[in-house]
């Protein structure tokens, strides 16, 4: 039972050399132009700037789980991918609903105050 | 796992049929055939907690109660060269990762521990700004937004911090034995627990240091 | 991590040493308490004599406490989950006491102090220490079994996970006699257990009872998860996994996805009341409401980690005493996943008078509406399984029925109350006790109990006599009723959930009825004590020789009762749901030669100790005796680090063994049939 045996069967991918690189290469340059954006402050609409800077994020996030962890549909036959979307459904429902909750609470039960944040 | 139905143990002297509902010739399962999987469903609910304190900062970060926001605290050109300790340390981390799969141990040791000392500059960083913002009167105790956000980076500041002390159990470990099949499965799960934190970290200043300061 | 505790205190030197500890804590002017110490005492000390007596304390820690054995862990549990229940009961018969008494100006015999924690005490037993170490115990003994496997994929873990959840009942048992409990009811909503409003160490009893709890119940849910999806016979696909196993994969699914949210949440009360950082207070932007939100996140799916095992049990049971595959397997599981998927948005029905208003109200209460299609058809299901059968009436089927007319009730008025206008009117009346009680008695506690009747022989190879738990049935059924019908109708009139005293005298009568109901209770409780003292001083009258009592489908009755330490000698190869049914059905003998060493994990003292110092961290952090957390904190990393070290994790089975274990089967069986 070598290594090598398990990590085929398992469907496994420990990544390579030119895979790490471009990782970090994508990696760094969406970094870079969010950072760049928001300190530059190059584009003038606000919003834009937002939507571009969570855009960033989520190419980033995808990036360094196909590079970085390595994910893909058939690792652990599937449930690696299987519990990574259960998992993203459940942050999606807790975040945007508590949001969406106190949101709500807040404009019914303490109008007089502080405006809440335009979060994405 | 190997369902062999054709071939019956040479000793095996049962009738015929018994290999059809009875695995009559099996091997050892080898020894933490689960772990991986069970690791990356602890990443998940770890990543829960995350989601958490996200909720608690996305709810209460807005309530500045009289006090500092984002604009005024936030040192951006600080969290740029933190972000790129953190991402520098990935691709060390992965060169380890690489050696590893070469069946080097000094290359996996030397790249551990340059991503350690990445890590420790990270924390570091962290801990300088940390001590900036209290020093200025921007504790955890002044508004729910620095609770927010304090509690939120910290909480990945302390999973570094565990990641760092595991990271130098391992190189105990490697010294001491070597690269064998335990210890490959516990880089490996140490590779998944650096990289998901820098995941984790891309949220982190995404929202709560460059959103923040556009608010 | 930043901020600093604030110690002020006279005589710095003690305070150092024992942080807010001193002889204070000890409830000397509470006689109930000084009085049920003495009994705690005197019991414990017996027991302990007697344990020392018969020199049976090595045998405990070599096979029992330090065992990896999924089966003596299943146990293990379960005995926890019995010993918390008793605790957890005390506490429901003295509020019904306490509130059948307290009204024409009497105020009863319980102070509001006590019967604050009394209340909060039940709920957080009932639930954690309870329910929870039932459903993990069931999960633990019965899944390995039905999917042929020899043990769970870390057990290590599994050891680890038990004692921690161990630990956290021992916490909240500590609270009893030294210092004391939350006053705040079971979810501990700040501002109320915020530091302003409970200075005391009753909320940090709380916090690290569950914290610890906590961890424990979140690692046996991936433990489980991974066994479920690795361990599984060769040809068990998911669509011939028994229901159990199903149910079970969905339990351990939401548990790892919603006990971390507690995590976070106790996490921030923690922060809020030890560092004091403003995320629920009233003052410096912080939310109350937000940890309700929040906490409700993880109540929900919490409702569904309990119910759904059980679904399960009454699943196999409902098939096996009909004596047929059950009736619509598959949409038994769809059913299972869409509940697990449904429960995470639903949460906001515990709190719809909070005002979030009518379009987040309305959007709740739909989606709550929904979720009981579902469970209605798990109900048809049941009952078309049911339909034209030969049912056989054996305990475990009887609670089964007892559970389909009872959870349909109690799932009727969930209904109800998820009508937000009617939620307006029903909000903590004790109509939602009322219909919490009918769910969680109705589906888990009889589930379990139908569950201990049904796997019983399997675990200790020798029958329940049925006589006393037909007693137990019928007085915990109707006992049930009568102390819940007249909490259904006060509830509609308006009472109120946590009430001490009352001023209307013609409440009284409602509250003596649920009173003697929960005497009639009491009486179950004693006659199922009963029923397992006779059942095992007859045991040899009602042995077991065959491993299959019952005429049972699914794989652990296709080995002897008890199992082997290592459950099946040779690892079943499944073909057909119901995989013992269907071997049964083409007569497959068993194998009877060519045995193996067989592999197994090692036992080991390590999660004893790593859950141990946890307690003590624990306890040290709700005294505030900072030296002694951060020294028992520092000494579970090192012990964790030192097991990391520690490559004597297995062992092989001598195949001599095997074959003398076998051939002691054998000879059982051949017994069996020749008694037959």
């Amino acid at each position: 039972m070598s290594a090598a045996h398990d990590s085929h069967a398992s469907g496994e991918d420990h990544g390579s050399l030119r895979g790490y690189v471009i990782g970090f290469l994508l990696s760094v340059v969406l970094t870079a132009i969010p950072f760049a954006l928001v300190m530059t402050g190059a584009v003038a609409d606000k919003g834009l700037t937002g939507m571009l800077v969570v855009g960033a994020a989520v190419v980033q996030i995808v990036v360094h789980m196909i590079f970085f962890l390595h994910m893909n549909t058939k690792s652990e036959g599937g449930w690696n991918m299987l519990a990574l979307l259960f998992t993203i459904v459940l942050i999606v429902i807790v975040l945007s609903g508590s949001l969406w909750v106190m949101h709500h609470l807040n404009a019914n039960m303490m109008p007089m105050s502080h405006e809440m944040s335009e979060m994405p | 796992m190997s369902a062999s139905v054709t071939t019956p143990a040479p000793t095996n002297r049962a009738p015929a049929n018994l290999a059809r509902w009875y695995d009559l010739d099996e091997h050892d399962h080898p020894e933490g055939g689960s772990t991986m999987l069970g690791f990356w469903i602890y990443l998940m609910s770890d990543c829960l907690i995350f989601a958490m304190l996200f909720a608690a900062f996305g709810v209460l970060g807005g309530n500045y109660a009289a006090g500092p926001g984002p604009r005024d605290l936030f040192d951006l050109p600080l969290v740029a060269l933190n972000t790129s300790m953190l991402l520098f340390s990935s691709i060390t981390y992965g060169f380890a990762m690489l050696a590893m799969q070469r069946g080097h141990v000094r290359g996996v040791q030397g790249w551990l521990v340059v991503t350690a000392l990445f890590g420790a500059a990270f924390l570091s960083i962290e801990f300088y700004e940390f001590a900036h913002l209290i020093h200025e009167g921007a504790t955890p105790q002044r508004s729910a937004f620095l609770s927010a956000f304090f509690t939120l980076v910290g909480t990945h500041g302390l999973h570094v911090t565990f990641g760092l002390i595991w990271l130098g159990v391992l190189l105990v470990q490697v010294g001491k034995r070597g690269l064998v099949a335990a210890n490959q499965r516990r880089l490996m799960c140490l590779s998944l627990f650096w990289h998901f934190l820098d995941v984790i970290w891309i949220g982190v200043f995404t929202f709560v240091y460059l959103l923040g300061v556009l608010r | 991590m930043s901020g600093t505790p604030i110690m002020t205190a006279p005589d710095q030197h003690w305070s150092f040493l024992l942080g807010k500890l001193s002889l204070d804590a000890l409830p000397l002017h509470e006689p109930i308490l000084v009085a049920t110490f003495a009994a705690v005492a005197l019991g414990g000390t017996a027991l302990v004599g007697a344990l020392t007596y018969f020199k049976v304390w090595g045998y405990l820690w070599r096979e029992w406490f330090t065992s990896v054995d999924h089966k003596k862990i299943g146990i293990m549990y379960m005995v926890l989950g019995l010993v918390m229940f008793l605790r957890g009961f005390a506490d429901a018969v003295m509020m019904r006491i306490q509130q059948a008494i307290a009204f024409n100006g009497s105020e009863g015999y319980l102070t509001a102090h006590h019967y604050d924690q009394v209340f909060t005490a039940h709920g957080v037993i009932m639930i954690f220490f309870v329910a929870m170490p039932f459903v993990t115990g069931l999960m633990n003994y019965v899944v390995p079994l039905q999917i042929g496997a020899r043990d769970v994929s870390f057990p290590f873990l599994n050891n680890f996970s038990f004692w921690m959840t161990t630990v956290g009942a021992a916490l909240v048992m500590a609270s009893l006699f030294v210092g004391e409990f939350a006053q705040t009811g079971w979810l501990a909503y700040p501002p109320l257990s915020g530091l302003s409003y409970s200075p005391g160490v009753g909320v940090d009893y709380y916090i690290w009872a569950l914290q610890i709890a906590g961890v424990g119940t979140t690692l046996s849910g991936i433990n489980l998860i991974a066994t479920i999806l690795k361990l599984r016979a060769p040809g068990m696909n998911m669509m011939k996994m028994p229901i159990f196993t199903w149910t079970s994969l969905c339990t351990n699914v939401l548990i790892v996805a919603s006990f971390p949210v507690l995590t976070a949440v106790l996490a921030l009360l923690t922060l809020d009341r030890y560092v004091g950082t403003n995320f629920f207070t009233n003052d410096f932007g912080g939310s109350p409401m937000m940890y309700v939100n929040l906490i409700w996140i993880w109540g929900h799916p919490e409702v569904y980690i309990l119910v759904l095992p059980v679904f399960g049990v009454f699943s196999e049971v409902t098939a096996t005493f009909c004596g047929k595959k059950l009736f619509g397997y598959s949409s038994m599981v769809y059913a299972t996943v869409v509940i697990t998927i449904l429960s995470y948005v639903v949460w906001l029905h515990h709190f719809f008078t909070m005002g979030s208003g009518a379009s987040v109200n309305s959007f709740f209460g739909i989606t709550t509406m929904v979720i009981s299609i579902p469970t209605g058809a798990k109900l048809f299901n049941w009952l078309f399984t049911m339909y034209r059968a030969r049912i056989r009436f054996d305990l475990p089927m009887m609670w089964t029925l007892a559970f389909m007319l009872t959870f349909t009730i109690g799932g009727m008025t969930g209904v109800l109350l998820a009508v937000p206008p009617a939620d307006f009117v029903l909000h903590n009346s004790l109509f939602l006790i009322a219909h919490f009680h009918n769910v969680i008695i109705g589906g888990v506690v009889f589930g379990v109990f139908a569950a201990i009747n049904y796997w019983w022989p399997k675990a200790f190879g020798f029958k329940l006599e049925p006589f006393w738990g037909k007693v137990s049935f019928w007085c915990w059924v109707v006992g049930f009723w009568m102390a819940f019908t007249p909490l259904y109708a006060m509830g509609l009139m308006g009472v109120t959930r946590r009430m001490r005293v009352f001023d209307d005298p013609s409440l009284q009568i409602w509250f003596v009825i649920a009173g003697i109901g929960a005497a009639l209770i009491a009486c179950g409780i004693a006659t199922m004590l009963l029923q397992y003292a006779v059942s095992i001083i007859r045991r040899d009258q009602n042995r077991d020789l065959t491993g299959d009592p019952w005429n049972g489908r699914t794989l652990e009755w296709s080995t002897s009762s008890p199992p082997p330490e290592y459950n099946f000698a040779f690892t079943p190869i499944v073909h057909d749901l119901d995989a013992w049914a269907d071997m049964k059905r083409a007569g497959v003998g068993r194998p009877e030669e060519g045995f193996r060493p067989i592999h197994m994990p090692r036992n080991t003292g390590a999660g004893v100790v790593l859950a141990g110092l946890s307690g003590i961290c624990g306890f040290a952090l709700i005294w505030h005796i900072w030296w002694l957390a951060a020294v028992s904190f520092a000494a579970v990393l090192a012990t964790a680090i030192v097991h990391t070290f520690n490559s004597k994790r297995d062992f092989h089975i001598p195949a001599d063994h095997v074959v003398e274990t076998e051939r002691a089967r054998g000879q059982q069986l051949a017994l069996a049939t020749g008694a037959a």
